[in-house]
């Protein structure tokens, strides 16, 4: 099976077509159950974008405006998720945007601090070990907080991209459409957010 | 081979910047066999990848969070609203 770049496979199935033909037969349980199905995704990416939360419950409203108006047009080439977070960014584009977007901050350099190797490029000051095996939950809890404080450090571009492939779970590709970035640009910019936020982790975890 | 192994083989300093297209399947079959010698035979580069992988998993568990009965109010009444300008 061969999926041409781009679109979907034709046997993969969107998880939200059900709801999606429900919508257009009228149903407003459809769309509530829509709405709260993509809202907390939705919500973190445009607060990605703007500047408060309150401005970015507006993009948010205004994107699903957007996708009742637009919902006969949409073709399902994409996935539907794919389709709504491309609807939120333009909105959230034109309903402005952190000054410092266009600079590339952080995007550039080692993502581990240099002095930690030595001339060999050997470690010198290695990881410490911080991963409790005991008990998942217990350590998730302990790392949420740090994380999220981490994620709220990132530049906005490696924000966008962890917020869509880590925290809410698109692949690559579904991140590229969205963000109409490179598939090279998007591992770059997820590598070096993923970097931040573990060594955020290690920084609080472990005892120096 | 322990030759070769360190003419051809990475050093810390490069996996920490490889680890993403690693775990992305970015990397050619050739820098894939190079990266994973590499990481059996350094405890270090081990720990980092483990450490990697354990914050993504913990990102991902940010996500749940659900409606409040508020938004579910604000959806309906924006459906609502919507359905009424349309007709």
């Amino acid at each position: 099976m061969i999926a041409v770049l781009g679109r979907r496979a034709s046997n993969a199935v969107d998880p939200d077509a059900e709801l999606l033909a429900r919508l257009r037969r009228g149903e407003e349980e459809a769309f509530v159950m829509l709405a709260a199905r993509h809202h907390a995704a939705m919500l973190r990416l445009a607060r990605a974008f703007v500047s408060s939360d309150a401005i970015a419950e507006e993009v948010v409203q205004d994107t699903w405006v957007g996708v009742l108006r637009g919902i006969d047009g949409f073709g399902e080439r994409s996935t539907f998720r794919t389709w709504l977070m491309r609807i939120l960014v333009n909105r959230a584009k034109s309903t402005g945007v952190h000054e410092n977007r266009s600079v590339a901050v952080g995007d550039a350099g080692p993502v581990v601090d240099r002095a930690r190797f030595d001339a060999t490029g050997a470690w010198m000051s290695p990881p410490q070990h911080w991963i409790e095996d005991s008990d998942d939950r217990m350590q998730a809890q302990a790392l949420s907080d740090p994380l999220h404080a981490a994620l709220g450090e990132l530049p906005p571009r490696q924000r966008e991209v962890v917020i869509l492939r880590d925290v809410d779970g698109l692949t690559g590709q579904e991140v590229c459409e969205v963000l109409e970035i490179s598939e090279a640009n998007q591992r770059v910019l997820l590598h070096r957010g993923r970097s931040h936020l573990r060594q955020a982790l290690e920084d609080e975890l472990v005892l120096r | 081979m322990r030759l070769l192994w360190q003419k051809d083989g990475y050093v810390c300093q490069e996996m920490v910047e490889l680890v993403t297209d690693y775990l992305e399947g970015a990397l050619t079959r050739s820098e894939r066999r190079r990266f994973e010698a590499h990481l059996a035979a350094c405890e270090h580069c081990s720990e980092y990848l483990a450490q990697m992988r354990v914050t993504i998993a913990a990102t991902g568990r940010l996500a749940a969070e659900d409606l409040t009965p508020d938004m579910r109010e604000d959806f309906t009444e924006l459906y609502r609203k919507w359905r009424a300008e349309s007709e």
